[in-house]
């Protein structure tokens, strides 16, 4: 520990603490650009020149070390006249062109410019002018208004990985640029904007919308990913014009995905709806709330009636609120229907009987940077959780060895150590060579309940993983969304349960979706005698009820989804947004808020209930979900449904001490299967920006390479044994499914594999997301 | 009177660069002797301190004891850089000893690597004298070839592998940790300092950045020993130096001499004023030495403390000599120019200030300067000294004090009659090319 003293304020920092870190302490500010904490340390800006004892000249107070009684001035004449003379040179090359500046109002520049700057500009000379660079379509640049601090650089480089931003030429001429006719494709990039202490880079979906002054800002959380992102969200005459971190350094941190900042626009989609409609014969039609309610209690009442409980199908999306989910099984329940499920693309459910309590990341986020070792299990994890990935890479670069059992070698932009690229059915047989090569190097035996036998042989990579974890301090094992759509995602649970037991590795699921530990406490899973999601999918109902999914794009087999639909009585969607796919299956559409205009919870991967209240008013006649399925429950005359507020059905679906529940613990099982498939096999992952109805619709995000339409994607060796040749245009069928899309050759997929997209509307025909396909040249 | 020379003795001829012509007139026997006695390294850098002999980059740092910076036992490896990227208006001394004689600075990166234990060098060459880089991987393969540099140097357990890098000739590297940026294949642009490159320098590594002719001066000290190479020049000056004399004198060229000679020697070696013209300023140690006017200059003697004294810095040597038919405001306006158009970019003062500076001196110069512009120039040059990352900013803003401060009248005369003090016929005149006699 050392002393400093800065303006007369003793205060003791840490050893190899800098000037700004002591200043912050002692909550004295030093102002600053290019200074981020999050980022490495630049000292371009040099605004934050303070006068040191014995230093002769003015030092940056971000890059000078302390040592043991420094004593600093950040306001004394030196330091005032050296600060002020760096914002006269910031000054003289900006265009000062704040009324027409996005940034206006927000700009660290524009506030500093009052206290340092001078009222009038000794520059007599022309200014810099820099050309504009298109960065894609998220962000908006201004390059002239640059003042070269170079923190989005630092950002691409250090936080999202890849550096797609470079300052290129010398001196006055040096400019912040992507490398030549690219864009910035980061699915992090939205957090440039907020980095960007100038109006240089702006957001483009938000240029010229509204002045920030002008906007609320409201407290949410993103109903995406499994991570729940602390939202800001900034609302003029009840419409949402933008998205921002809060800042919450146990989960985001300062940070956005792209997803969690721009999906907004899908709220102002064309596709919302606004007015509960009803078919009539075929036809439909706008109708009033009691009336459509009457019709849709009616149309289930009829199924009942006519078969039972059991004949109904109740599916809820991941992406709902815990207070959603729960009235939504309490209502099922009520029915007399334990059919119900919100884990929609999972396939293989034998875990239910196994499971006691809720599956989650089995640590809380922020300990993820104390992670020695991370094997990750089937998981897209950079596009499917990018802030978790993000966390990892910041973990790998203090030391944390990651090694991926996964049918694809996506780069995560980050050091992976061992890496077993495996097709899908390949994959237990893959780990149980890592178990028994564990087992081996820890002089233990396997469990005898799995009724494993000892594989021929260990391969080098499995030998790797389970040196890596068998040395490892701190380990963990996560099964991403792979593993848990795998149709033998089971027996991949229980290999991964004995890795941990053997290791002493931690288990943990990421997680699909923002609730998808939520639903599980909310109790949106089926009871003993009822059909999971996939069972009410391949053993049609009469009836459904649907909240928030599409069947085209959020099912396990979309193509059977969509046919079990259209083959029922009747089916009632409660939806945010229609579509043609919706108007077609359903027979009435009732409107629901989506998160901004309603009050809930999710619970992220660490098991976090984050609660938040609408943001703004609801849109035409919407209303909250769980507002819609307590009048259905009233209407359907179902015991307990008396809730007058969100409050008291969180406190009916959680109950305090609800952590408890979380348990990754399965009784163990025999695995069961272990062979490896012949057939060429799907992978099958969920673009980001597909994932849930809200961000399909937003637009910005759907111009983004990201959102890109999918094509196949194998191994060259893979299309040479079809002989198929790359960029051919191919049949990929499963049973009575069937989709033409471009075929690439891609080395990145396991041989025999083929890597087809779900949740676009190019492969919605498509069958199961794991399994045989079959691929022919058209 | 005469040059005293070392590193540029017996070097004349097209061969006298090759290894036989070295090793004839001696040269590698200092390594002979480092690396056959076994001399304990400590004793080396003992004899560089003693000789005090100071970096000729510019800085004039002590050699001795930047060599005793490096960590003694580090694990893994240490480097060496030797700074050729020569890029200073006015310097042209770095080329003429790798030219010349580029088998000294081998020998004296080889004992520089001894003494502190470096397993790997560079010699960073400017990129705009390219057969001078060829040059000089010739001289490596000879001295590779002979087992002068590679493993186990002359038969001992030393080893020392030395590589040939060019630059591309941004003067901006050659900032010594600019020049690391440079090697490690990054955009040339200085590193905040702390840490040092003794503690984190090419890739990480404990790094010592020294000047040629530093290194081509380190066999004359082991072998004359420090107390000898001191006594050439004089008290905290030790040996001797090259100079590139260029401007207006009869013969420019790089002239090595003892340290202490009078300045009027060196002007007389170089043939004196041309046209026997009025002597009206000179920048002594390259073009980023503030500038000395010529009666101050003429009682100087050339070496770090006296040209100091008179205001200025010996620098790299640079010897600018202008006469009477110099405009002073012309010449400020195109080094300001070079350090425009020069500075990286990467901290605000350099990056906004050098222009500022380049546009009001050419503003001045071309009839459009303001009452106010001196002060201007003296304002802005105060805000840039000393708030930048590297040096670069000082070194655009000393000239521009150094010619207000002593030719201001001129820069007011420009101000006040849109004109220049001096007739742009006698400019014309004074800047015709001179054919220099046979010598």
């Amino acid at each position: 520990m050392l002393e400093i003293e800065i303006d007369g304020k003793a205060v003791t920092v840490e050893d190899g603490s800098t000037v700004m870190d002591a200043a912050n302490k002692a909550g004295v500010y030093i102002p600053h650009f290019c200074y981020h904490k999050k980022l490495s340390i630049a000292a371009n800006c040099r605004m934050c020149l303070v006068q040191v004892e014995k230093a002769p000249k003015p030092l940056p107070a971000c890059a000078t070390p302390v040592t043991g009684g420094m004593k600093v001035w950040t306001r004394s004449e030196q330091a005032i006249k050296a600060q002020k003379g760096v914002m006269e040179f910031l000054l003289i090359n900006h265009p000062l062109d704040c009324p027409i500046c996005d940034q206006g109002g927000e700009c660290q520049l524009q506030d500093l410019a009052v206290g340092y700057g001078a009222s009038q500009s000794r520059y007599q000379e022309e200014k810099r002018v820099v050309f504009n660079k298109n960065l894609g379509p998220l962000v908006t640049t201004d390059m002239t208004r640059c003042i070269n601090c170079t923190r989005c650089v630092r950002f691409t480089q250090e936080i999202a990985g890849e550096m797609e931003l470079g300052q290129a030429f010398r001196g006055e001429h040096a400019e912040i640029m992507p490398f030549i006719e690219k864009t910035v494709d980061s699915e992090l990039s939205g957090n440039i904007i907020d980095l960007c202490p100038v109006g240089a880079l702006t957001s483009k979906p938000f240029r010229f919308a509204a002045r920030t002054w002008e906007l609320a800002r409201r407290k949410s959380v993103s109903p995406h990913d499994s991570l729940g992102a602390n939202l800001i969200v900034q609302v003029k005459h009840d419409e949402v014009k933008r998205v921002l971190p809060l800042e919450n350094e146990a989960i985001n941190e300062c940070w956005l995905s792209d997803k969690d900042r721009f999906s907004y626009e899908g709220l102002n989609s064309e596709e919302r709806l606004t007015r509960p409609m009803i078919k009539c014969d075929g036809q439909w039609r706008e109708v009033d709330w009691q009336e459509a309610l009457e019709f849709a209690a009616n149309g289930l009442r009829s199924v009942l009636t006519d078969h039972g409980g059991e004949a109904l199908g109740v599916l809820g999306s991941p992406h709902s609120t815990v207070e959603e989910l729960y009235l939504l099984q309490k209502l099922a329940r009520g029915l007399e229907c334990e059919n119900v499920d919100f884990r929609l693309r999972q396939a293989d459910f034998r875990t239910d009987t196994l499971r006691p309590g809720a599956p989650w990341l089995g640590m809380p986020i922020a300990e993820v940077g104390d992670l020695d070792q991370l094997l990750v299990i089937g998981s897209f994890l950079r596009k499917d959780t990018p802030l978790l990935a993000q966390r990892v890479r910041q973990a790998a670069k203090r030391g944390l060895t990651v090694s991926v059992v996964h049918p694809v070698a996506d780069d995560w932009l980050l050091p992976v150590r061992n890496r077993a690229t495996v097709a899908p059915s390949a994959m237990p047989a893959f780990l149980r060579e890592v178990v028994f090569a564990l087992a081996e190097l820890k002089n233990d035996k396997v469990s005898a309940e799995l009724e494993l036998n000892a594989p021929e042989a260990i391969s080098d990579v499995a030998h790797n993983i389970a040196s890596a974890l068998a040395g490892a301090a701190n380990a963990a094992v996560w099964l991403g969304n792979l593993a848990v759509q795998h149709a033998r995602s089971t027996d991949l649970q229980l290999l991964a349960q004995e890795i941990c037991r053997l290791s002493g590795a931690r288990m943990g699921y990421v997680g699909e979706a923002a609730n998808s530990v939520g639903g599980y406490l909310a109790g949106a899973v089926p009871g003993i005698d009822g059909l999971n999601a996939f069972r009410m999918i391949n053993q049609p109902r009469h009836g459904y009820l649907l909240l928030n999914a599409e069947a085209d794009r959020d099912f396990a087999d979309s193509h059977a989804a969509q046919r079990a639909l259209e083959t029922a009585r009747f089916v009632v969607a409660l939806s945010s947004f229609g579509s043609a796919n919706l108007a077609q299956l359903a027979d009435v559409l009732l409107p629901i808020s989506p998160f901004t205009e309603t009050s809930g919870t999710f619970v992220n991967c660490e098991g976090k209930a984050q609660s938040f209240v609408a943001v703004a008013k609801p849109r035409g006649d919407t209303r909250p979900g769980w507002k819609v399925l307590r009048v259905l429950g009233n209407l359907l005359a179902v015991d307990g449904f008396d809730f007058n507020d969100s409050e008291s059905v969180l406190r009916a679906a959680l109950a305090d001490g609800y952590e408890s529940r979380l348990n990754n613990r399965l009784a163990a099982r025999p695995v069961v299967n272990l062979s490896i498939e012949s057939a060429l096999e799907r992978v099958a992952d969920v673009p980001i920006h597909f994932a849930d109805p809200l961000v399909r619709r937003a637009g910005s995000l759907q111009r983004s390479r990201d959102a890109r339409a999918p094509v196949a994607m194998a191994h060259s060796q893979t299309l040479a044994g079809l002989g198929i040749a790359s960029g051919s245009r191919v049949r990929l069928s499963q049973s009575d499914a069937a989709v033409e899309l471009e075929v690439i050759a891609d080395d990145t997929v396991a041989p025999n594999c083929v890597r087809v997209a779900a949740a676009h509307a190019a492969t919605a025909n498509l069958g199961a997301m794991s399994g045989p396909i079959s691929m022919e040249r058209v | 009177m005469s040059a005293r020379e070392l590193i540029l003795a017996g070097t004349d001829g097209d061969r006298g660069w090759r290894l036989d012509n070295y090793l004839a007139r001696g040269g590698y026997s200092a390594l002979k002797k480092v690396v056959g006695e076994r001399i304990p390294p400590e004793n080396i850098i003992a004899e560089l301190k003693a000789s005090v002999l100071r970096g000729r980059g510019g800085a004039g740092f002590p050699t001795g004891l930047k060599w005793s910076f490096m960590p003694r036992s580090f694990p893994g490896d240490k480097y060496l850089a030797c700074n050729s990227d020569e890029g200073e208006p006015g310097t042209f001394k770095d080329r003429d000893i790798l030219r010349y004689n580029p088998h000294t600075v081998i020998e004296g990166m080889a004992i520089a690597a001894y003494a502190m234990g470096a397993t790997r060098g560079y010699n960073y060459i400017h990129g705009e004298i390219f057969e001078i880089y060829e040059r000089f991987e010739e001289a490596l393969a000879e001295a590779r070839a002979a087992g002068l540099i590679g493993s186990n140097i002359l038969g001992s357990d030393f080893s020392f592998e030395l590589f040939a890098h060019h630059g591309y000739g941004a003067y901006i590297c050659g900032e010594e940790t600019a020049l690391l940026e440079s090697i490690e294949g990054k955009k040339g642009q200085p590193r905040f300092k702390p840490p040092f490159p003794a503690s984190y320098g090419l890739y990480g590594k404990p790094t010592t950045i020294n000047n040629t002719e530093t290194f081509a001066s380190v066999p004359f000290i082991i072998n004359m020993g420090g107390e000898g190479f001191l006594e050439l020049g004089k008290p905290n000056n030790g040996g001797t130096k090259l100079f590139s004399v260029s401007g207006h004198v009869n013969r420019p060229g790089n002239y090595e001499i003892e340290m202490g000679t009078p300045f009027a020697e060196l002007l007389e070696m170089a043939g004196g004023m041309r046209g026997g013209r009025k002597l009206k300023g000179v920048i002594p140690g390259g073009s980023s030495a503030p500038v000395v006017p010529a009666d101050i200059m003429m009682d100087c003697t050339m070496d770090y403390d006296s040209i100091s004294k008179a205001g200025s810095m010996l620098g790299s040597g640079a010897v600018i000599v202008m006469d009477e038919t110099t405009c002073m405001v012309k010449a400020l306006e195109r080094l300001s120019y070079f350090y425009f158009e020069e500075s990286c970019g990467q901290c605000t003062p350099c990056r906004e200030g050098t222009g500022w500076l380049y546009r009001v001196v050419h503003r001045i110069e071309h009839g459009l300067g303001r009452p106010d512009d001196l002060d201007l120039l003296n304002s802005v040059t105060g805000n840039i000294m000393g708030r930048t990352i590297c040096a670069l900013g000082d070194a655009a803003s000393m000239p521009v004090q150094s010619f207000v401060k002593h030719f201001g009248d001129e820069f007011l005369y420009h101000i006040e009659n849109k004109k220049c003090l001096v007739p742009p016929e006698v400019q014309y005149e004074g800047s015709q090319i001179y054919v220099s006699p046979k010598c």
